[in-house]
């Protein structure tokens, strides 16, 4: 359910007992309560203290200003390529250190699931406001209310080309993945004509200078028949009914059950619990914490532990945390770039479809190869703050072991613990 | 290269006397193109006054145009394959692609490369591994891509690697924990595949400095020099993929974002192509792509997801020309009434290419591409 096991969250647990663990990590009450300096590095962040209203207007004079001038050119991109860095760094730092472990990987999670590539436009100015008002203050809540902030936000609406989306001058992109991907699954049984009609809702939907903005006049006012239904030519209000539509589809409460699933439980996920968390889904109207709650309860959930293979994210983070404990980490930039390497970064995913989540996906030859060169990095950045051996929190089997007695410094027995098969699963 | 690595390979070749071998076994390359790249705007149906109707403001001058036929002409940012195209060595299959009609890339993309497989349980690519005898497999990917995954153990190397690897104690231990594991195979092709990609690395600094995000020209040309020396080096059976075609938005015309991408892949596959060197002469190259996109384009000077597509085919044995079933292009001529319609099956098109290459039976094809026949259009 966390990251990742370190001392601090091992003692949590068996003073409070699992369950009462659980319930802290799913109140939204729970204190971030991140170490002094960590939280310090946060608050000095550029991101901290401006606003989206702030970061548009700026994106949008300097690109002006820097048209013909290269050196501006220059200076924008770094610009804007240090405001993404940031994002990632506080996301990072808050996935480590936070004690609402829970809440960072439903972020990380609903930022997969809801994914925006920071190499478009202006995404990187906006990425992290995406991920703070948008999706953080949702990833335990309603799944509508996740669904209404992601669709209002204009890093997503930059990412899909809606800002384009006009009466006259449709762009069908958005559209298509807000139901292939975010909501209905591509085997819902939609169909194109639904696509060109959600579409058409969706003009309209664009990007102002204070942020979202509904323009009236680029929106297509005419009937449309969306999901067999009826939706009256308006305004604004078309979206709102099409994103309820949406949000309480069953096919949609069987996609986002059955993605959850396969994050936390198995690559193939059986069909009983994903009803099961389907139902779950549905009576409590798209309470997402509800539904984990019930995935942590089930057997599925419990015959899994140790079985699910990490993605790289998740096996540098849990490799930091058992480092560092609660240290503060030096530098955060080669964490950053061991998730490039290992082809998972923060906000990297070109395409819509957000991370695989499965283990054939990142347990090929080459990416172990990959991993096993990430285990050395991290044995040896760490080795500097957290001296001696890493204490690995769950049983190690006869080769591992073996291996590890083979070590010639504490370095390289903590570089073989981290590359070992024990280390890959969650 | 250094003289030591010369040696070895040198000696290993002379041992297995697989050197003058190696030149004359068939090698495959399949590059994939994600996103759906705008086959319209890359083989010009110049004759067509409806294209420059359809497309207003991305239409690709005729007057820009490379010489293909009276139908067709090409983009002017493929130059390099148009040099190629000129000494015969290039195919250009129009209307081709699948019948998934999700127009979705991520559905569509997965149901190519599994190729008829039920379930999506296995890739093309790795059922061709399985009937051929010879002709070792390596995706240049940094994951396993669904085209490969299956029975067949393949192996698979990111194109940017970054410092050493493991030293050789390191890696017998790290082996050694996953000995009787189910990844152990993996693990040990993993530090073995390394190995070899280090050795065709001659240019590395300028790779590591290469961002993945934005397609840079240059990289993508050092990247196929490194696929080429990879596969002149054993490797019969390559898959890579190139992202960044889904332009719904100032897709351009001669010149603008799909002529940049452009550029970059034909520099890259004339660059693949001359460092295969007399190998050249028994490779095939395909490029593909998941659909086509709308034959008129949209609201925003882009153009949105189609079906029919422009498959391309580049080897030293390839019979260059234009080939398939065609039909004019109007508006008459389009499927859905907005995009090309597909007559030329991949399926059949690879299944007949892969008869030609390796001259598999019948049987042999059904299981590589399964309830499609292969058809032969004359490829090779």
């Amino acid at each position: 359910m966390s990251w990742g096991a370190n001392r601090a969250s091992l003692s949590e647990i068996q003073s409070l007992g699992s369950k009462a663990w659980l319930e802290r990590q799913l109140d939204p009450r729970l204190p971030e309560a991140l170490p002094p300096q960590v939280q310090a590095q946060i608050d000095a962040m550029e991101i901290s203290r401006r606003s989206v209203p702030d970061l548009i207007e700026q994106f949008r004079g300097k690109r002006k200003e820097a048209k013909d001038d290269p050196e501006k050119r220059k200076a924008l991109q770094q610009e804007l390529n240090g405001l993404a860095r940031e994002a990632a760094t506080r996301s990072l730092l808050r996935a480590v250190y936070s004690p609402r472990q829970l809440e960072s990987q439903m972020t990380w999670f609903w930022m997969n699931h809801f994914s925006v590539f920071q190499g478009k436009g202006p995404v990187r100015a906006l990425v992290g406001d995406y991920e703070e008002r948008a999706i953080r203050p949702h990833a335990l809540g309603r799944f509508r209310d996740l669904l209404g902030a992601m669709a209002h936000h204009p890093a997503m609406l930059a990412y899909l080309d809606n800002a384009r989306n006009a009466a006259g001058h449709v762009n069908e992109n958005y559209a298509r993945e807000l139901m292939e991907l975010h909501t209905l699954g591509v085997e819902a049984g939609y169909t194109q004509q639904d696509v060109q009609e959600l579409a058409r809702i969706l003009t309209g939907v664009s990007i102002g200078p204070e942020g979202y903005r509904f323009y009236l006049r680029r929106h297509d006012g005419d009937d449309k028949e969306f999901l067999g239904r009826l939706i009256h030519g308006g305004g604004e209000e078309e979206v709102e009914q099409a994103l309820d539509l949406l949000a309480r589809q069953p096919a949609t409460a069987r996609f986002v059950s059955r993605k959850l699933a396969l994050y936390f439980v198995s690559d193939e996920p059986g069909a009983a619990l994903v009803d099961r968390l389907a139902a779950v889904f549905s009576a409590s109207d798209g309470d997402i914490a509800a539904v984990l709650r019930a995935l942590f309860d089930s057997p599925e959930f419990h015959a899994s532990l140790g079985e699910k293979f990490k993605d790289p994210v998740h096996y540098v983070v849990s490799a930091l945390r058992l480092a560092y404990d609660g240290q503060p980490m030096p530098n955060t930039n080669p964490p950053l770039a061991w998730l490039f390497r290992m082809g998972e970064p923060l906000y990297g995913r070109q395409t819509p479809d957000g991370y695989p989540l499965v283990r054939t996906a990142w347990s090929s030859a080459g990416q172990l190869a990959t991993r096993f060169e990430i285990a050395r990095a991290i044995a040896g950045t760490a080795a500097v703050t957290a001296p001696g051996p890493l204490e690995y929190p769950r049983p190690l089997g006869a080769a591992t072991q073996a291996a590890l007695a083979k070590a010639t410094t504490p370095g390289e027995r903590n570089q073989l613990l981290l590359s070992s098969p024990e280390f890959m699963s969650r | 290269m250094k003289r030591r690595d010369f040696l070895k390979i040198g000696l290993a070749a002379a041992v297995s006397g697989r050197l003058y071998a190696a030149e004359s076994e068939p090698r495959f390359l399949l590059v994939f193109l994600r996103g759906g790249y705008d086959a319209a705007n890359v083989l010009v149906p110049r004759a067509s006054d409806f294209y420059y109707q359809a497309r207003p403001n991305i239409a690709v001058p005729k007057g820009s145009l490379l010489e293909i036929d009276a139908d067709w002409g090409l983009h002017p940012a493929l130059a390099d394959v148009h040099a190629l195209w000129k000494k015969g060595e290039v195919a250009f299959v129009p209307f081709a692609g699948t019948d998934d009609l999700s127009r979705s890339h991520f559905e569509t993309q997965d149901s190519i490369e599994a190729g008829g497989a039920k379930g999506f349980s296995s890739g093309f690519m790795n059922r061709l591994v399985t009937q051929l005898k010879d002709g070792k497999p390596i995706s240049f990917t940094d994951q396993l891509p669904l085209v490969f995954r299956g029975a067949a153990k393949v192996a698979n190397a990111p194109l940017r690697i970054a410092g050493p690897g493991l030293n050789a104690r390191q890696s017998a231990l790290v082996a050694q924990m996953y000995q009787g594991t189910t990844l152990a195979d993996n693990v040990s092709e993993g530090f073995q595949t390394r190995e070899e990609m280090s050795a065709a690395m001659a240019d590395s600094a300028q790779m590591a400095a290469a961002s993945r995000n934005a397609l840079n020209p240059r990289a993508f040309e050092a990247q196929a020099r490194r696929v080429a020396r990879m596969m002149k080096g054993g490797y019969a059976l390559g898959f890579v993929d190139v992202g960044g075609w889904d332009t719904h938005v100032a897709e351009g015309g001669a010149e603008g974002q799909l002529a940049t991408r452009l550029q970059a892949l034909g520099a890259g596959l004339a660059a693949f192509a001359g460092e295969m060197g007399p190998a050249w002469r028994d490779t095939s190259v395909v490029v593909l792509s998941e659909f086509g996109r709308t034959f008129r384009e949209n609201g925003n000077r882009g153009t949105d997801h189609g079906h029919g597509t422009v498959y391309w085919v580049l080897g030293g044995a390839v019979r260059g020309g234009v080939r398939g079933e065609r039909v004019a292009v109007s508006e008459k001529g389009l499927f859905q009434n907005r995009d090309y319609p597909v007559l030329n099956d991949y399926r059949a098109l690879l299944g007949g290419l892969f008869a030609r290459l390796y001259g598999l039976s019948a049987a042999q094809l059904a299981s590589v591409f399964p309830g499609t026949p292969p058809r032969d259009l004359g490829l090779v």
